[in-house]
C-alpha cells in the first residue's frame, strides 16, 4: 500500500523554554497541535504573520528540532530520533530553502564547492567528472546558464536571485521529494520574485516535488500554490483549496488577513473608504500566556461567550476545506461573507462599551 | 506646476557616493514637486536610489554620500520665500528639522533610544523646539501623541523594548509628528511589520494627515501598497525617476516598461490568475551603470538607440511623465 | 581580499618587522660568526663594560661579552619562545573554544568549566611554582608553560564566535545536507575565524616574548641560553641602570618593543580587514569627498 502523503506533521506541538531575568523561565507555545499533510506534487502555502509559528513548523518538518508532542511522518512512517545516518536519509527526501539567500551560502565557498559537497554526500558512487556533469545540469535546471560561468563564482559575486537559485540547486542535488520554502522570495527584489515562483512551479511539474511554501504574502501564495493553510498564534485555523479560502474565508482571522493585504484592483475606489475602520486591528497575543478558548477571540468581531473559554473544534466544509471557528457550530458562518472585518468591528464596539 | 499649494520642490538633485575608484551616482537629476498634504509614493528596488533620496532630502546623509548638485526648496506655511534645504548650514538646518520636515525610518528600534523611556524621548524632542514647554506639560503632550496612534497614554513610562514591533513603529510615527511638521518622510515604515499591522499603520497615517494636513514622501519597494495609498507615485530605477504620475494612471496605463514590469510583478489577490514573469535579469550595479537607458538590458520593448541615448522625463499625459524613448518615438509617429 | 590586506602600510611595515626578527633568529648565530667574528659568549677581558666603539659596535657588558653579538643571538631564544608559546596557546584555544561554541550542550559545559578554571588561575605564581619544580628550565619548557597557561582568554573569544556562527543558516544548510561534524567545524566555521585567530596569535606572541623576558627577569630561565630576557636580567643583577651602562639593556629592550610594535601593526591590519568600520579612509577618497563637499558648499 502506498501512502497518500509524502510528508506529514501529525498534531505536532513545539514549546520553547525561555529564561527571563532573575532566573524566571517561561514556556512559549510556538506551535500547538498543528497538522500539515503534503501529497506528492502538491504545493501547500502556509500563511501567517510573524510569530504565528509557521517558521517553527517548517523547522520541525526539517527536523532541526524534535516536536514536544506529536510526530513527523515521511511516507506514512513516523520518524524520530535516530543517528546521523537516519537524519541523512531523511534529508535526502526533505530539504529546506532558507529565507535569506545571503545567509545560507557560506561566503568563503564557491558555487562548485556547495554542489560538489551535496553530491558527494548523497551520491558517493559518483566520481569527480560525473559530479561536475551533475553540478552543471543542476545549475541549468535553475536557469543559471551557461553553468560554467557560475561554477567558480563566490556568493558575493552573485545577485540575490542568483544566490537563491544556487541554494535551490544545492537542495535539488540530493534529489528530494519535498522542498520546504521558508519565505524563499521575501528577501529578493520585487521584479525577480515571480521568476523564482515560476522556477518552483516548474520543479513541481517536472519532478513531482511537493512544496510547502511558507509566506506572509497571500497574493504570492495564491499565484503558486494549490491549497492554503492559515496559522494564527501557533495554531492552524483554516485550510482548504486556495480559491475557496481567498474568495470566501471561513475563519475571521483569514478574513482579516485577506482584507489587509494590498490589492491594487480595489485601489480605484475611494481611498478613505478603503482604509475605513482599519485604525485599530489589534495584535497577535503573547504565546507565553495565550488567550483561553479561541486564541483569536480578543481581536474577533464575531466573538461569543463560548469563544472566550472553549477552543473551537475543526469543522469540515467539504472539498478538504476546514476551519476552526465556533461560528460554524452556531450556524453563523454566513455572517463572514456578508460583512467586512472593519464593519463587523464597528458594530461590535457599542456592545463592548455596554458590557 | 509650482504654486502656493506646494510644500517641497526638488530640482535636479544629484547624490554621489565618493569612492576610491569612480564616483557612484546614486541619485541622478531627481526633480519633483510635492503639494501640501499630498502623499507621494517613491517605488524602487534595491539600488534604485530611493533610500539615498530620503537621506538627501532630510540631510541625514554622511560621507561618502555627497549631494553634488540640485536644490531642495521648502515652502513654509507663512508664504515666505522658499528655503533651499540643501544649502543650509548645520545650525540653520536645526530650525527646520522636525518642525518642518521629520522622518520615520524602517526600523523604529533605530529611531528610538533603547535606554530612555518613550515619554522622555518625546519630551526631549518637544522641548528642543519649544523652550517654553515645561517637563510635566511635555510628558502630558507625549501621552496625547501616543493616543493619536492608538497607544494607551500610560505607556509613556515604558522603554521601547516593552512595546511590540508594531507599537514601536507607531510610536516612531507619533514622534515624527510631535512638532507638527509640514512634511513627513517615511522610509519603508511598514516593511518590518505584518500585513495587518501595515494596514493599521497606513490607515492611521491617512487619518492623521486628514487631521493635521502634513504631506508625505513614502518610500517603499512595494508598489502594490503605494497604489492603494499614494496620490502620486514616482518610480525610480538606477538613481533616476523613470515615471511619475497619479496612482490610478500608473496602475491603469504605465508608460515606462519598468513600471509595467513592476506592476505585473505583483500577482493579483482576486482577479483571474495568469502566468506572470516579473522582469528578467537583475537590477544594475551602479558602479557600472549600463549605457543609455539603464533599463535597456532588461527591457522587452527595447528599440534602436536605447543603449546610446539617455531618455529624459517628459510629459506623456496630464501630470504624467515618463522617461522612455519608446514614448518619444510613438509620440513623434502620431 | 589578500591583496587588500597587503595594501595597508601598517601591515607591510609590521610584516617586514616580524620577518626581520625571524631572519635574525634563523640566521643569527651564523651572522654573528661570519660577519662579526665574535662568539657571543666569549669574554673579552680587555674590554669590560665598554661603551659602543669601533671594535664592539654596541659595547660590552660587565663580563666583556659583545652586546651586539648577544642581541643577535638572543633573537633566537626570544623568537623561539614567542612562536612556540603563541602556537601552543592558540592551538589550545582553538581546540577548546571552537568545539565548545559549536557543539554546545554538555561539551560546552565541560570545556567552559576548564576554560574558566584557567581564566581565574593566578598564572604568574603558578608558573613560578611549576618552573621551580621543573629543575633546569630550558626555553622549551618556558615556552610550553607560557602557552599552556595563556590560552583561556582566546578560547572564550573563539567560543563566543563559534556559538554565533553555528546558528547561521549556511551551517544549518550544510548540516541538512548531512555534512560530517568535523567538516562543519573545520570547513564551514573555522575559516571565518582566521582573522581572529591570526590576531590572537600575534597577541600571544607579544605576550610570550614579554613573558619570557619577565620570567628571566625573575630568575626563571635557562642560564646557559641567550635571550633578550636573560640579557636584561643579567644587566639588572649587575646594576647596569645605576651604573649608566645603557648600551647593555637598551638593545634587547628595544628589540622587544620593536617586535611588539610590528605584531601590533599587523594586528591593526587584520582588525580592519575583519571589521571594515575600523578601516581608515584612503587618502584619495578623503580628498575627493572634501572636494565634492567644497563644490556644493555647506554640508552638515
Amino acid at each position: 500500500m502506498s501512502p497518500d502523503y509524502v510528508l506529514e506533521a501529525r498534531n505536532v506541538s513545539k514549546h520553547f523554554t525561555v529564561r527571563g531575568s532573575l532566573g524566571r523561565s517561561a514556556v512559549v507555545q510556538a506551535v500547538q497541535d498543528a497538522t500539515v499533510r503534503l501529497k506528492p506534487g502538491q504545493i501547500l502555502a502556509l500563511v501567517g504573520e510573524s510569530g504565528s509559528g509557521k517558521t517553527t513548523l517548517a523547522r520541525l518538518l526539517a527536523r532541526f528540532y524534535e516536536p514536544t508532542s506529536g510526530e513527523i511522518a515521511l511516507r506514512g512512517e513516523p520518524v524520530a530520533g535516530g543517528g546521523r545516518a537516519a537524519r541523512r536519509a531523511y534529508h535526502s527526501d526533505v530539504q529546506l530553502i532558507f529565507q535569506d539567500p545571503f545567509g545560507s551560502l557560506n561566503p568563503l565557498h564557491r558555487v562548485r564547492y556547495n554542489l560538489d559537497r551535496a553530491l558527494k554526500l548523497h551520491h558517493p558512487s559518483l566520481d569527480g567528472d560525473a559530479r561536475l556533469r551533475r553540478a552543471t545540469a543542476l545549475l541549468e535546471r535553475v536557469s543559471l546558464t551557461p553553468a560554467a560561468d557560475y561554477l567558480d563564482k563566490f556568493p558575493h559575486e552573485l545577485s540575490g536571485g542568483q544566490r537563491q537559485r544556487v541554494v535551490i540547486a544545492r537542495a535539488l542535488a540530493v534529489e528530494p521529494k519535498v522542498l520546504l520554502g521558508d519565505e524563499p522570495i521575501s528577501m529578493l527584489d520585487v521584479s525577480i520574485r515571480l521568476e523564482m515562483l515560476n522556477l518552483l512551479e516548474k520543479l513541481r511539474a517536472e519532478d513531482g516535488l511537493a512544496l510547502l511554501y511558507i509566506t506572509h504574502d497571500i497574493a504570492s501564495a495564491r499565484y503558486l500554490c494549490d491549497d492554503i493553510a492559515v496559522m494564527y498564534a501557533g495554531q492552524m485555523v483554516e485550510s482548504g483549496p486556495k480559491e475557496e479560502v481567498i474568495a470566501a474565508p471561513q475563519h475571521p482571522y483569514t478574513k482579516l488577513l485577506i482584507e489587509s493585504s494590498p490589492d491594487p484592483e480595489r485601489a480605484a475606489g475611494d481611498r478613505d473608504e478603503l482604509f475605513e475602520g482599519a485604525d485599530e486591528l489589534g495584535e497577535p497575543p503573547s504565546l507565553i500566556d495565550p488567550p483561553a478558548g479561541c486564541r483569536f477571540h480578543p481581536r474577533c468581531p464575531f466573538a461569543m461567550t463560548q469563544c472566550r473559554s472553549e477552543a473551537p473544534p475543526v469543522t469540515g466544509l467539504g472539498d478538504g476545506h476546514w476551519a476552526r471557528c465556533w461560528l460554524h457550530q452556531h450556524g453563523r458562518a454566513g455572517e463572514l461573507a456578508r460583512t467586512t472585518h472593519a464593519a463587523a468591528m464597528a458594530r461590535r464596539a457599542p456592545q463592548e462599551v455596554a458590557t | 506646476m509650482t504654486n502656493t499649494r506646494t510644500v517641497l520642490e526638488v530640482r535636479g538633485l544629484d547624490v554621489e557616493y565618493v569612492t576610491a575608484d569612480l564616483p557612484v551616482r546614486a541619485c541622478a537629476d531627481v526633480s519633483f514637486t510635492l503639494g501640501r498634504g499630498e502623499i507621494l509614493g517613491v517605488a524602487g528596488e534595491s539600488g534604485s536610489g530611493k533610500s539615498t533620496l530620503i537621506t538627501a532630502l532630510t540631510r541625514l546623509q554622511r560621507p561618502p554620500a555627497v549631494t553634488t548638485a540640485g536644490e531642495i526648496l521648502f515652502h513654509g506655511r507663512d508664504g515666505a520665500p522658499p528655503v533651499d534645504l540643501a544649502a543650509l548650514d548645520a545650525r540653520e538646518l536645526r530650525r527646520y528639522r522636525w518642525t518642518a520636515v521629520s522622518i520615520v525610518m524602517q526600523s523604529a528600534m533605530d529611531a528610538l533610544n533603547p535606554v530612555m523611556r518613550i515619554g522622555a524621548q518625546f519630551a526631549d524632542a518637544l522641548r528642543a523646539h519649544d523652550k517654553a514647554l515645561d517637563k510635566r506639560a511635555a510628558w502630558v503632550r507625549a501621552a496625547e501623541l501616543l493616543a493619536m496612534v492608538g497607544i494607551s497614554g500610560d505607556r509613556v513610562r515604558d522603554y521601547p523594548h516593552q512595546l511590540s514591533g508594531g507599537m514601536r513603529q507607531r510610536a516612531a510615527i507619533a514622534l515624527a509628528l510631535a512638532c507638527r511638521p509640514q512634511l513627513v518622510v517615511m522610509d519603508e515604515p511598514t516593511t518590518a511589520v505584518d500585513v495587518v499591522m501595515q494596514r493599521q499603520i497606513l490607515a492611521q497615517v491617512l487619518r492623521l494627515r486628514r487631521e493635521l494636513g502634513f504631506a508625505v514622501v513614502f518610500v517603499t519597494h512595494d508598489l502594490s501598497l503605494l497604489l492603494e495609498l499614494a496620490d502620486r507615485i514616482a518610480v525610480m530605477y538606477a538613481g533616476r525617476i523613470v515615471e511619475l504620475g497619479s496612482a490610478a494612471e500608473l496602475y491603469r496605463a504605465p508608460r515606462h516598461p519598468y513600471t509595467q514590469g513592476l506592476r505585473d510583478s505583483f500577482p493579483p489577490l482576486h482577479a483571474p490568475l495568469r502566468p506572470l514573469s516579473g522582469i528578467p535579469g537583475s537590477p544594475p550595479d551602479l558602479r557600472r551603470p549600463p549605457s543609455g537607458c539603464a533599463f535597456h538590458p532588461r527591457c522587452a520593448r527595447r528599440i534602436e538607440g536605447c543603449d546610446a541615448r539617455l531618455p529624459l522625463l517628459e510629459a506623456v499625459g496630464d501630470g504624467h511623465q515618463a522617461a522612455c524613448l519608446f514614448n518619444t518615438r510613438e509620440g513623434a509617429g502620431r | 581580499m589578500r591583496t587588500e590586506f597587503l595594501r595597508s602600510w601598517k601591515v607591510r611595515t609590521g610584516l617586514g618587522g616580524i620577518l626581520f626578527f625571524v631572519l635574525l633568529a634563523v640566521l643569527g648565530p651564523w651572522l654573528v660568526d661570519a660577519l662579526l667574528g665574535v662568539d657571543p659568549r666569549a669574554n673579552d677581558t680587555s674590554a669590560i663594560a665598554q661603551p659602543p666603539s669601533g671594535e664592539h659596535l654596541l659595547g660590552t657588558n660587565q663580563f666583556g661579552e659583545d652586546v651586539l653579538a648577544q642581541t643577535i643571538a638572543g633573537a633566537r631564544g626570544s623568537m623561539f619562545v614567542g612562536f612556540l608559546g603563541a602556537a601552543v596557546g592558540t592551538v589550545m584555544a582553538i581546540l577548546v573554544g571552537v568545539p565548545a561554541g559549536y557543539f554546545g550542550g554538555r561539551v560546552d559545559a565541560a570545556l567552559n568549566f576548564v576554560t574558566n578554571i584557567f581564566l581565574v588561575m593566578p598564572v604568574l605564581p603558578l608558573i613560578l611554582i611549576v618552573a621551580g619544580y621543573l629543575q633546569g628550565t630550558g626555553l622549551w619548557v618556558i615556552a610550553l608553560i607560557i602557552g599552556l597557561f595563556g590560552w583561556s582568554g582566546g578560547a572564550r573569544t573563539l567560543r563566543a564566535q563559534s556559538l554565533s556562527l553555528s546558528g547561521r543558516d549556511f551551517v544549518r544548510a550544510m548540516q541538512m545536507l548531512g555534512e560530517r561534524g568535523h567538516r562543519l567545524v573545520f570547513a564551514e566555521v573555522l575559516p571565518h575565524l582566521t582573522g581572529i585567530i591570526a590576531s590572537m596569535f600575534l597577541h600571544a606572541m607579544i605576550g610570550a616574548v614579554l613573558a619570557e623576558a619577565g620570567l628571566a627577569f625573575l630568575g626563571i630561565s635557562d642560564a646557559s641560553a641567550i635571550s633578550w630576557g636573560t640579557m636584561i636580567q643579567s644587566a639588572q643583577t649587575q646594576s647596569a641602570v645605576l651604573r649608566g651602562l645603557w648600551w647593555w639593556f637598551i638593545p634587547p629592550g628595544l628589540c622587544i618593543a620593536l617586535i611588539g610594535t610590528a605584531a601590533a601593526l599587523v594586528n591593526f591590519g587584520v582588525d580592519e580587514l575583519a571589521n571594515p568600520k575600523l578601516r581608515t579612509a584612503r587618502r584619495k577618497t578623503v580628498r575627493r569627498t572634501a572636494a565634492a563637499l567644497e563644490k556644493t558648499g555647506s554640508q552638515a
